[in-house]
């Protein structure tokens, strides 16, 4: 439970940790570095079976906000369980996969969702893999470029002898 | 030239991400809330010290109003209790509890022992209420308007710096905006 409590204490451990992963999260830029095994809840699976699998996909999908690296389907939390009740109450009364999406990001925002929509404020989370995709390619141009132009190891530099 | 552009370029860009990302003073779990300048999600639950009686906002509909979340679980809202209890002495606005993920009577004990500084406390069995304000933690302290409109939300423990500088002075403004 005292995983949802906030105090100021841990906050400075915290924004350390957080800018360590932020250079962690921009050298393996897309990588889910962690598969956790899905919480279990008290509940069955669902019994139709295409329900089932879109429970798991959009579960999947939701971010657990006490955690905020793990899914809802993925946290134990006690909010997370909360969230996946609510998603398998809407699932089986008949909602779809946008509405259930709505429903969260109506209370909780974009940041809920692992895959916020492309919107201008979310342009630097869409775009920022390709930026560095781009600023990796240009580097490893340019220095291939400047390698090929200097002598090989084994090579005698002329005139040296 | 570039030898020199680009480190420090990237030194400077490091520098900026660093200065927002490891300031102090940002609370990094505090998310914005979608719901401010909506309506304030209506609740109807029944009250932590009296079970046979219903805690609604419907009823507080035309005041400005606080709705602080909290639960007998969570260390930061027994820090915060105090400046509750004298936020509510100055009678500004009346503060509405709502006790989530709790027990009953570990809830009835706490506000017994600590005092009790809310008009009236709803006690959320199931977490969807929370869930349709947005909460995620406890404590969080969320401005209602006269409207029923959600003005403000502070995630993190109240303090009378919070109280005196973000409080009230929108509920000055709330009250000038819709009286």
């Amino acid at each position: 439970m005292s995983g949802l409590a906030r105090g100021p204490s841990p906050r400075r451990a915290a924004a350390l940790g957080v800018a360590a992963l932020c250079v962690l999260g921009v050298v393996g830029s897309g990588a889910r570095v962690v598969e956790a095994a899905p919480a279990v809840d008290e509940y069955d699976q669902l019994e139709d079976p295409a329900l089932q699998s879109r429970f798991e996909r959009i579960t999947s999908e939701l971010r657990c906000l006490v955690c905020q690296n793990e899914s809802i389907a993925d946290s134990n939390v006690e909010l997370a369980a909360d969230l996946r009740r609510q998603v398998r109450e809407m699932l089986l009364a008949g909602a779809s996969d946008d509405a259930i999406f709505r429903f969260m990001t109506d209370r909780y925002g974009d940041f809920v969702r692992f895959r916020p929509p492309l919107e201008t404020k979310t342009l630097i989370i869409w775009g920022a893999p390709f930026i560095m995709l781009a600023l990796g390619g240009i580097i490893i141009v340019r220095v291939v470029r400047q390698r090929s132009r200097m002598p090989l190891d084994d090579e005698v530099p002329r005139g040296a002898n | 030239m570039w030898k020199f552009i680009l480190p420090i370029t990237a030194f400077i860009a490091l520098a900026i991400l660093f200065a927002f990302g490891l300031n102090p003073n940002r609370d990094i779990h505090a998310l914005p809330s979608p719901l401010i300048g909506k309506p304030a999600p209506q609740f109807s639950l029944t009250d932590v010290l009296d079970p046979t009686r219903t805690v609604s906002n419907a009823s507080l509909k035309g005041q400005v109003y606080v709705l602080n979340v909290w639960g007998t679980w969570c260390a930061a809202c027994r820090q915060e209790h105090e400046e509750l209890l004298a936020i509510s002495q100055q009678r500004v606005v009346p503060i509405i509890g709502l006790d989530y993920m709790d027990e009953r009577d570990k809830a009835m004990q706490w506000l017994k022992q600590l005092g009790n500084p809310y008009q009236a406390v709803a006690f959320d069995t199931d977490g969807r209420t929370a869930i349709d304000w947005g909460v995620y933690g406890a404590p969080e302290t969320y401005l209602v308007d006269a409207h029923g409109r959600v003005v403000f939300k502070w995630i993190s423990p109240m303090t009378a710096e919070v109280w005196s500088q973000e409080f009230l002075p929108r509920i000055s403004a709330a009250r000038r905006g819709g009286a």
